[in-house]
């Protein structure tokens, strides 16, 4: 498992490399582009990084992340999900953005080795922006009625947050 | 407008809870502190996020895509049966799915949606099984390597970033296996 995963992020750089040469593709160029599109995500994201990081030192700091943590303990606590981690998986369906900018100060205050650092990352690693998406492709395809999309698509999300914290405590706790 | 709401309640619930606590003193350097943290942030993930664009773009190049979406072909017809016969609209899907596997956001969402505006001319206005299916397969996150996290996690310090790949893939399979058995529950016994 250990040397498994200290080979998966070099294995995936030169085998795709290799595959792409023997496939003809001008692997470096494409490596050169597809870092500048990197770049170009960086900066959509950053200000809301800001802004988001702001507000949530804010919480932190006046205390009401602590209460909120403390009133919902006893039911998260019951299915075994950090108490913390609340406010990431209230945003996490709304905007990904904001999700992204919640998630990485639980993973800078908490640590990004701590089980709360960890749940989060495996939270916003395996879930998506579901109300955005959903308004998204039922605009494009003009759908008033849109039946049971909605509560089956949070289901999957509710199952995301829970098997997340299941998962770090099995796997990595 | 969803976020306007969002960060105005939270600006005002941290004013409140604040002055309500005695820590008033402390919210000042946390907002200041919070917006050069995020920049710091933002600069260290960097790196990572241009690395791991690049070796997708390869992959795209190299038409890691199209051979996916081939191998998801099998499973794609059971979940879309209505359409099953519909060869333009399984292939679209087919590519919807692997590009979203790819992490390849920009290349998922204009196949997801031209698969959408095909599905719906059958039923217009109403979201079909077929089209319910399609959206619940995009709203749950299917992505093999969640580039972003791994930036943000490095930037925080880790040395091994990736090394909750097993968990989050682990995930993802649940999450999306979920979505999928309400879906098909719910265009059993949905009336509309």
């Amino acid at each position: 498992m250990g040397t498994a995963l200290d080979l998966l992020v070099p294995g995936i750089i030169a085998g795709v490399s290799c595959y792409g040469m023997a496939k003809k593709v001008d692997v470096y160029d494409a490596l050169l582009q597809g870092a500048a599109k990197g770049l170009e995500i960086l900066w959509r994201i950053l200000p809301a990084l800001v802004t988001l990081l702001t507000v949530v030192a804010m919480l932190r700091a006046s205390g009401a992340l602590e209460l909120a943590a403390q009133a919902l303990g006893p039911v998260l606590g019951f299915l075994g999900i950090p108490p913390e981690t609340v406010g990431l998986m209230l945003v996490r369906p709304i905007s990904g953005s904001a999700a992204l900018g919640v998630g990485s100060e639980l993973i800078t205050t908490y640590g990004p080795d701590s089980t709360i650092g960890r749940t989060a990352a495996v939270m916003l690693g395996s879930t998506e922006t579901t109300f955005y998406t959903i308004a998204v492709y039922f605009g494009a395809a003009g759908i008033k009625k849109t039946r049971y999309a909605v509560p089956a698509a949070l289901c999957a999300d509710l199952a995301g947050f829970f098997f997340a914290a299941l998962t770090v405590g099995l796997l990595m706790g | 407008m969803a976020m306007t709401v969002i960060w105005t309640g939270m600006t005002a619930l941290s004013l409140v809870c604040a002055l309500a606590l005695g820590n008033q003193g402390l919210l000042a350097p946390a907002a200041l502190e919070g917006a050069a943290k995020a920049i710091e942030l933002g600069i260290s993930m960097a790196g990572v996020l241009c690395l791991w664009m690049g070796v997708m773009e390869v992959m795209q190049r190299a038409g890691l895509a199209e051979k996916l979406a081939r191998l998801l072909h099998p499973v794609l017809r059971r979940l879309f049966p209505d359409f099953s016969g519909d060869r333009g609209v399984m292939d679209t899907i087919a590519a919807n799915v692997s590009a979203n596997l790819l992490g390849l956001g920009n290349a998922a969402t204009p196949l997801g949606l031209e698969a959408a505006r095909r599905m719906s001319r059958r039923t217009p206005g109403v979201a079909g099984d077929s089209l319910c299916m399609l959206v619940v397969c995009n709203t749950a996150s299917i992505q093999l390597i969640p580039t972003t996290v791994a930036a943000v996690r490095m930037a925080a310090g880790c040395q091994t970033p990736f090394d909750i790949l097993p968990a989050v893939w682990i995930t993802s399979l649940l999450s999306v296996l979920t979505g999928i058995t309400v879906a098909k529950l719910c265009s059993k016994f949905w009336k509309d």
